[in-house]
């Protein structure tokens, strides 16, 4: 018990010093780097409490995935070293800050409330649609209800996945101009009659081609 | 102190949550940020559904969460691509000179 105490503490307090310096550093390149220390100490929460899948997958898809995307872009459009600005009161009108604030601070004793209303009533849920058999591992048990139950969800999901990454080449794809490319359709369109000609060479003549 | 229940991880999630909130208001600099802040968000949410799947023994909280990953994915993905975009057409993703819309 005190080894899980210790542990969450740890990984928890990394996530959340992480999570603020995402919001908070100056350069990009940084931030992308503590959004990715973030997702690890995250992740290693979930491998810790027993939900192992999602805590690897989670590494796969964002410190594998995202975050490179997110360094790709930042590198590719030049914006590391613009400097932070927040309080620059001819550019940004500071009232943002106050209301942020307000806001995020209202959000947080929400969930608070939240969080003591289930310590306080937890008679309050329900519980009881897919229970977590201890026979099998994580890993086990979500593939038996993903493809099974979930089954269209899990369609939807790939659906959305396509989706993006048309969209994402649609929104990205330039077309230039006066750049010589190949005809794939005249190229597989040609014919015998009209690629290939015999001609009759006369002797110390030749023939002209290429007219 | 050394008893981790859900409120704990609960907690976590408020908190990052609240920061990511915070950072979609008082980012000043470009809209990638604004991005990362939008995934952190997300990544509270899973972490509130995770730690409710433990607690209660019920799958369901993980294969949402699976979902939400994709979903997260997709959007980071047609994020950038806009992005992109945006700065090929406007030279600047600067969150202060994006103002086509009047907002």
């Amino acid at each position: 018990m005190v080894a899980h105490a210790i542990f969450f503490y740890v990984f928890s307090i990394i996530a959340i010093i992480s999570a603020i310096m995402v919001t908070v550093s100056k350069n990009t390149v940084h931030s992308v780097f503590f959004l990715i220390l973030d997702f690890i100490s995250i992740s290693c929460l979930f491998i810790m409490i027993g939900a192992e899948f999602l805590g690897m997958i989670m590494l796969i898809v964002y410190v594998g995935a995202v975050a490179v995307l997110f360094l790709f872009v930042v590198m590719m459009l030049n914006v590391a070293q613009q400097k932070n600005q927040w309080f620059n009161s001819e550019l940004t009108p500071s009232s943002h800050i106050p209301v942020g604030l307000i806001i995020s601070t209202i959000i947080f004793f929400e969930l608070i409330i939240v969080v003591g209303g289930w310590k306080y009533k937890p008679e309050l849920s329900n519980p009881n649609t897919t229970q977590i058999s201890n026979e099998v591992s994580n890993t086990h048990s979500l593939g038996q209800v993903l493809y099974t139950d979930y089954i269209h969800i899990f369609q939807i999901s790939g659906m959305i996945l396509l989706i993006a990454m048309i969209g994402a080449i649609v929104l990205t794809f330039r077309r230039r101009e006066g750049v010589k490319t190949q005809s794939y359709l005249k190229q597989i369109s040609r014919e015998k009659s009209e690629g290939i000609e015999v001609l009759e060479v006369p002797s110390n003549k030749g023939v002209k081609i290429d007219d | 102190m050394t008893d981790i229940g859900l409120g704990h991880y609960l907690t976590l999630g408020a908190v990052i949550f609240s920061i990511g909130v915070i950072g979609i208001f008082l980012n000043r600099k470009n809209i990638i940020v604004i991005l990362m802040s939008i995934e952190l968000i997300l990544l509270a949410v899973n972490i509130n559904l995770v730690s409710f799947s433990i607690y209660l023994g019920d799958l369901t909280g993980q294969v949402f969460t699976l979902f939400i990953l994709t979903v997260a994915a997709a959007e980071a993905a047609i994020g950038l691509a806009i992005i992109v975009v945006y700065y090929r057409n406007a030279g600047t993703i600067r969150v202060e000179e994006i103002d086509k819309l009047k907002g």
